[in-house]
């Protein structure tokens, strides 16, 4: 789960992680008694949408005093803010992050996440601040230094100290850079954070060492535990289709082809859509219907796939391992009476009673072609899309 | 011959008296596999279906009943805790079928089955399969079919349903088949299991079927490319995934640009292996490197 950066410095002002002072805003009109609150004549407006680029789309301007951070916030509030990460459609912005300006002397980039070749978690510092990690990454690899943590000991002091010398900082700026790593690893350990990134991490002229930007994204199976973080969802920032399938606890992510899937497993469905690519077309969506792929579950992933005017034509590809055939045939066809689809469908039941299946689906009337194998049902609905 | 289970394996089914556990502890019963203890704390004493003992502790069970694997259905909020009590209490080969485990959980689980010297298969996996002889797990065990000489591993449940369906429709018999698991955390990778297909007499050829997200398919190339001899099958999901996506399995992601299909297919190409563009074609892929 995604969170904005005005809520991830909320996050990490609770575990000591120094931040600039700011309010967020959700018009221009606010902007006048938050100025007055942060005491600062400098101030910084900045878009919140959960995509990064944001500068240079626009979307963070430096105002040099209050009236102009009005003006500024009333110009980047209800804006299209496109980035390398919104995609060419944008994102609307409904709200700023209106910040103290601070005196930088360096920009650095500080990073947790997941190191999935040695299922521990590494802390990574670059000189490069302000830079995409992923461009350091790819051309000066040798800028970002790295340091695994031992679960059995988690991120001790040394390791604190090796990144901060290794940015070159002595004095005030290197103790207050030991402090802050160390506070931002328990923000990201207590928070079940699944990536955070400060990029970039500034160290002032006073020697303070502030988290100027704030990226966390948290692992969505440990927010059973974390109820205040679950409270920050936008729901304003994701897909109102998928928002839709996950209240029926459907897996469902929106693509932009013609091919409308339904699937039991996550692999499987990946698999569905490659070989519908592969067979000239393209998918319209992943959706996991899971295990069961009962009528209710079947149903509601009709609705939601339909519900995407791009659908042209919805392959259903269940592999019945432990459920039956016959029973997900049945569950297709009450389906398929309460839900208007207007276009052609094509059906793959492998497994168990599969042959029973075929059988139920020839029978009962409807307009399903059926298939036996993948290639087939692949070819099948290119064919139903070429002749529409 | 065939890998880490057989005959000989003897299961214990920690959760066996939950809706999961009962289902699937009956289906590998059924299908032959020697389930000889449960473990649900608070019902030790008791006796499941009439057949099997329950045990509070698995110390206990693996003391009364020799039990050597485990396979795990207790919910993603216990199961790392589950893990860990397997590994301390002798277990040798643990199965983690639970899918949802946070992550943070999983680290410390990881980390405390290496240090006990124990293996584990997943999480948030189908289980493990030596057709004919054993099943634990909750795949379907008639797709299978006994003796054969292919190795299967996949992070995928279903998609490796239909890879050994086509294997079994071309009279293709599988030694071994291993779900690793979709995690972004799990206990044994492709490396680990090709280096146990690699060393196995039946095995003689390898199907591995992997997906968007990690670097553990192309770790496996490299060590492929210089260490096995025996022809690899490989398949890799989400070709059409689009980046930052998790795609239903947490591993499943493209993330800053790392983990993509076709990277992945471009260094399995470069080890050798032979590579299919499309899921429908494993099986037939396969009886031709085996001719």
């Amino acid at each position: 789960m995604k969170i904005h950066e005005y809520q991830a410095k909320e996050i990490l002002r609770k575990y000591n992680v120094p931040v600039p002072q700011g309010r967020v805003a959700f018009s221009a009109d606010e902007v006048p008694s938050i100025a007055e609150f942060l005491g600062s004549e400098v101030l910084v407006v900045k878009a919140q949408i959960h995509a990064g680029g944001r500068g240079k789309g626009g979307g963070v301007k430096v105002a040099q005093n209050p009236q102009e951070a009005e003006r500024l916030a009333s110009e980047i509030i209800g804006m299209n803010l496109v980035t390398h990460q919104t995609g060419p459609e944008g994102r609307v912005v409904k709200k700023v992050l209106i910040e103290e300006g601070c005196n930088i002397d360096k920009e650095f980039y500080a990073g947790i996440v997941l190191d999935r070749a040695t299922s521990q978690n590494v802390f990574m510092v670059s000189t490069e601040g302000g830079m995409e990690i992923e461009t350091v990454a790819e051309e000066t690899p040798e800028k970002i230094v790295k340091e695994i943590i031992d679960p059995a000991i988690g991120f001790q002091g040394f390791q604190a100290r090796k990144l901060a010398f290794s940015l070159g900082l002595s004095g005030t700026q290197f103790k207050n850079a030991v402090k802050f790593f160390g506070a931002l690893y328990k923000a990201y350990e207590a928070t079940d954070s699944a990536l955070m990134e400060i990029n970039p991490l500034v160290v002032t002229k006073e020697g303070d060492v502030i988290a100027l930007d704030a990226k966390m994204s948290f692992d969505s199976n440990a927010l059973y535990r974390h109820s205040d973080i679950v409270k920050m969802r936008d729901f304003d920032e994701e897909d109102p289709l998928e928002v839709e399938a996950g209240k029926y606890n459907l897996n469902y992510i929106k693509l932009d082809g013609e091919v409308g899937c339904m699937v039991n497993g996550a692999g499987l469905a990946m698999g569905t859509m490659d070989i519908i690519k592969y067979s000239g077309s393209s998918p319209a969506n992943f959706l996991d219907v899971g295990g069961g792929a009962n009528v209710e579950t079947i149903k509601n992933g009709f609705k939601i796939i339909l519900s995407d005017p791009n659908v042209k034509a919805i392959l259903i590809n269940i592999f019945g391992g432990i459920v039956r055939c016959d029973r997900v045939a049945n569950g297709i066809i009450e389906a398929r009476k309460s839900v208007d689809i207007n276009v052609p469908v094509v059906i793959r039941l492998a497994g168990t009673n599969a042959v029973e299946a075929a059988k139920i689906l020839d029978e009962s009337g409807m307009d399903f072609a059926v298939a036996d194998t993948l290639k087939e049902a692949a070819e099948k609905i290119v064919s139903a899309i070429k002749n529409d | 011959m065939s890998i880490l289970v057989n005959s000989n394996s003897r299961i214990l089914v920690q959760g066996i008296t939950g809706g999961e556990g009962t289902f699937h502890a009956t289906q590998m019963l059924e299908y032959g596999t020697n389930v000889v203890a449960g473990v649900t704390p608070g019902k030790g004493g008791q006796s499941w279906n009439d057949s099997v003992p329950i045990f509070n502790r698995i110390d206990v069970a693996v003391k009364q009943t020799q039990a050597n694997v485990s396979v795990i259905f207790v919910p993603a909020a216990f199961a790392a805790d589950a893990i860990m009590e397997s590994a301390a209490g002798g277990i040798e080969l643990i199965v983690c079928i639970t899918e949802g485990i946070p992550v943070r959980d999983m680290i410390s689980a990881y980390e405390f089955v290496q240090k006990k010297g124990a293996r584990l298969i997943g999480p948030n996996c189908p289980g493990i399969i030596t057709p004919g002889e054993c099943k634990v797990g909750i795949m379907p065990g008639f797709i299978h079919t006994p003796k054969g000489p292919v190795g299967v591993i996949s992070r995928s449940g279903t998609l490796t349903y239909e890879a050994v369906a086509q294997l079994s429709a071309l009279g293709i018999g599988q030694s071994t088949c291993i779900g690793i698991g979709g995690d972004p955390i799990i206990g044994t990778k492709f490396i680990d299991a090709i280096k146990l297909f690699n060393e196995d007499d039946a095995t003689e050829a390898v199907v591995m079927i992997g997906e968007i997200g990690g670097t553990a398919e192309e770790e496996a190339a490299a060590y492929i490319k210089e260490n096995v001899k025996k022809p690899v099958v490989g398949f890799i999901a989400g070709q059409t995934a689009p980046p930052g996506r998790r795609m239903g399995h947490a591993g499943a992601i493209i993330s800053g640009g790392k983990g993509t299909a076709s990277e992945k297919m471009a260094s399995m190409r470069s080890a050798g292996i032979h590579v299919c563009e499309s899921p429908a074609v494993i099986g037939e892929t396969v009886q031709s490197v085996l001719s």
